[in-house]
């Protein structure tokens, strides 16, 4: 017989439908089978589990579009199980890989490798993407219909950008055959040669700075090359308020484009670098209070569409040398969901318009059927306490690597119970 | 001889830093100290017996990830000079090459019981990690783009000496500001100490937002020098002359080579300074920098040893008086 569970006295909350009330939510085997309000108003049915949640939040988990996981390859900073405990463990039910792996995901083999880890690891659901061009070297462009076909769910060279704008012409140009979105990191590779923001304290610290020109350099460009071939583009990681003001007017002219951004970006600046602090090291890099409250604004005005975890393990021999020598990137599995709740806290968005940028958002961008409470579909599912304080504590994460700016900071908010088609992957005490 | 900055113990320490990485965070007060104290090192210098025993038993490594003979020279000698065993580490004959880190280097030097660490390194903030990771004090010789303290603090100790003071002083620093340490330290160091501030290069050769480390900006000669009492020329190096950051040699010569034309809009009798080693004809003029009366070049490297002496002696000021308790 199918099992049965019952999430009793939950706050309710699907950004997609804008639902926001007490009730209970019914899953029978792998599906939501019902929800609402007035659910178990006669009572639950004697042969169903029954879990109370006591009025915590009861949300779709959270889909993560940007997240390395380390195989193949980097298996030392991470694995798909390490990185599956991780997003369990932050709420988080479908996450995206990343193709920057060694060897680079650029055929069906290695995406039939993802999906085959991922099986065997069976705790949260693993998509990935594929890259534009051939080793990820800006040229020549992968078998784009055929990795569309074996899964990939878009085209992206990942944490560096596709340079090369006749590539670039071409990849939108060509993805649009599969219905396929582009991703791009916004970043003009000539100008974004240095370690981190340009600027004041680049110049103290005697760091080569990296402009905010070349971000929304290569923003504007690739709107141009969306124009020009019609195809789909989507702007991974924005972390400048002219890169958010320029996808706000393209918006506004009616260019199909989305975009993200990740908590980095509007919970930290480049003041956090600090002396040399390495874990501060982020591509793109940390910017400017300025730009912070612009990507806060375009939050809060729909400009940005969604928030990625960006998770990009390090290991300590990575970051543990001179700041330029260091690798980039921050583990954010088991911070994406504080940290957005956090400027829910601040009052800066809504609680509703926080979950939109991490569940149905993204999953509507990419395509997948995630991201709602709906009758019949997958429950995929995140209960939260919005309200408990806690202190980021990067040792008690289930991450491999520990690369964390965040580590010591206090948060309000922590998921407390994870559910993949219907099963339980993670659930923390009280 | 110098007396020893004995340490009162309701008083706090003149110096209190564990290790010198910047002129940055330093105090006016501070710097005064080092260059009181470096005076006193001059005098030692000037004598037939050089030699004082302040660090008898002290070891003191100089680790240099970057070729500098003048810099290593300098602190090679300081430390002898006060009486200190001293060992030179260079990138070429050390395991760094062979896939050590920074780390295990630090770690290794810290296992045999170091005093000082004196670090020069292409990596800016290098130091700063190695200090997290020792025991002893280390010693910023210059470290990537970020900063290079004795530099600034020698000289502050050549104008010093010549001027008398530092306070409101116009001192003109002109050329590579990008890639240069040493620019920092004195911008730094001269702003603490009350100086007016002005950069010449450019606009390729300076840093983004130099202005808000408290400099005028200037990109032409003629306005930059004008009632100068201190020209300070940096090296550009060759690399970089070649078009990436300016055309030609000669194009930069001609706009930003210090000559005797140019010199004359600054204050009759302005100082000559370059940290070294020159290039001769590319950002100075034969002729000026071996002016005796303008060029203060010489004096630096003189002075150089002593404000090393004194830096030495005041990061083992705590030590020293923990070891005769």
């Amino acid at each position: 017989m199918t099992r049965r569970t019952a999430y009793v006295n939950a706050r309710l909350l699907d950004p997609a439908s804008g639902l926001d009330a007490r009730g209970g939510l019914l899953v029978e085997g792998s599906k939501i089978a019902d929800f609402g309000p007035g659910l178990f108003n006669g009572g639950v049915p004697p042969d169903v589990e029954v879990v109370d949640l006591n009025g915590q939040c009861l949300a779709p988990g959270l889909v993560d579009m940007r997240v390395s996981v380390g195989e193949p390859g980097e298996e030392h900073k991470e694995t798909i199980l390490t990185a599956s405990k991780a997003a369990a463990a932050g709420g988080v039910t479908a996450m995206v890989a990343l193709p920057n792996t060694e060897p680079v995901i650029d055929d069906v083999a290695g995406l039939e490798f993802i999906a085959r880890r991922a099986r065997e690891v069976k705790l949260v659901k693993v998509f990935a993407y594929a890259a534009v061009t051939q080793g990820l070297k800006g040229s020549e462009l992968t078998e784009i219909g055929l990795l569309a076909e074996a899964g990939a769910v878009a085209f992206t060279d990942g944490i560096q950008a596709v340079a090369d704008p006749l590539t670039m012409r071409r990849a939108l140009s060509y993805a649009k055959t599969f219905d396929r979105l582009i991703i791009q990191h916004p970043e003009e590779p000539r100008l974004a040669s240095g370690v981190m923001n340009a600027g004041e304290i680049a110049t103290r610290l005697g760091l080569s700075g990296i402009t905010a020109a070349a971000e929304v350099i290569m923003i504007e460009r690739d709107l141009r090359l969306v124009e020009l071939t019609g195809g789909r583009l989507h702007i991974a990681h924005v972390s400048t308020a002219m890169g958010v003001d320029v996808i706000r007017q393209a918006k506004k002219r009616g260019i199909k484009v989305t975009c993200d951004t990740a908590p980095a970006y509007f919970a930290l600046t480049e003041m956090d670098v600090g002396d040399y602090r390495t874990f501060a090291k982020v591509s793109p890099p940390l910017r400017t209070e300025m730009d912070r409250r612009a990507i806060v604004q375009g939050l809060a005005d729909g400009t940005i569409d969604a928030i990625a975890s960006d998770h990009i393990p390090q290991d300590q021999d990575s970051k543990r040398v001179p700041f330029a020598q260091a690798a980039f990137g921050i583990i954010g599995l088991e911070t994406l969901l504080p940290l957005t709740l956090e400027l829910m806290h601040k009052g800066e968005i809504s609680l509703m318009r926080a979950l939109a940028c991490l569940t149905c958002q993204p999953a509507g961008i990419l395509g997948l059927p995630l991201g709602r409470l709906a009758k019949g579909a997958a429950a995929d599912l995140v209960v939260f306490d919005p309200d408990r304080l806690w202190k980021i504590d990067v040792d008690a994460f289930l991450s491999k690597s520990k690369n964390s700016p965040f580590d010591g900071r206090p948060a309000t908010g922590i998921a407390t119970r994870t559910v993949v088609d219907g099963r339980t992957v993670f659930w923390r005490g009280m | 001889m110098t007396a020893t900055p004995h340490i009162a113990e309701a008083q706090p320490p003149a110096f209190p830093h564990r290790h010198l990485l910047a002129i940055e965070g330093l105090s006016a007060a501070e710097i005064t100290r080092v260059l009181d104290l470096a005076d006193n090192y001059v005098e030692q210098n000037r004598q037939p017996n050089k030699k004082g025993d302040l660090l008898r038993g002290r070891t003191i490594v100089n680790l240099f990830f970057e070729n500098s003979t003048r810099t290593r020279t300098s602190f090679e000698l300081a430390a002898k000079r006060m009486g200190a065993d001293v060992i030179n580490m260079s990138v070429a004959s050390s395991s760094v090459k062979k896939g050590e880190t920074l780390i295990d280097t630090a770690m290794t030097l810290n296992a045999m019981h170091l005093d000082v660490l004196v670090v020069r390194h292409p990596e800016s903030g290098a130091p700063k990690l190695l200090s997290e990771k020792v025991n002893c004090a280390v010693i910023n010789a210059g470290d990537g783009q970020h900063e290079h303290p004795t530099q600034g603090l020698l000289d502050a100790l050549t104008i010093r000496r010549r001027v008398g003071r530092l306070q409101g002083l116009t001192v003109t620093i002109c050329g590579d500001i990008l890639h240069s340490r040493v620019a920092r330290s004195n911008i730094h160091l001269l702003n603490i100490m009350g100086a007016h501030v002005r950069v010449v290069a450019p606009p390729t050769l300076l840093p983004s937002a130099i202005e808000r480390l408290g400099v005028e900006v200037h990109h032409s000669m003629k306005t930059g020098l004008a009632d100068a009492d201190i020209v300070m020329m940096l090296r550009l190096q060759s690399e970089r002359m070649q078009g990436q950051y300016v055309p030609s040699i000669r194009e930069y010569f001609h706009f930003f080579g210090l000559d005797y034309e140019k010199l004359k809009v600054a204050k009759p009798h302005a100082l000559i300074m370059h940290p070294g080693p020159m290039n001769r004809g590319v950002e100075i003029d034969s002729e000026v920098a071996d002016d005796i009366n303008r060029s203060v070049i010489l004096d630096q490297v003189e002075l150089g040893v002593a404000v090393r002496m004194a830096c030495l002696d005041l990061l083992t000021a705590q030590r020293r008086s923990e070891a005769a308790r």
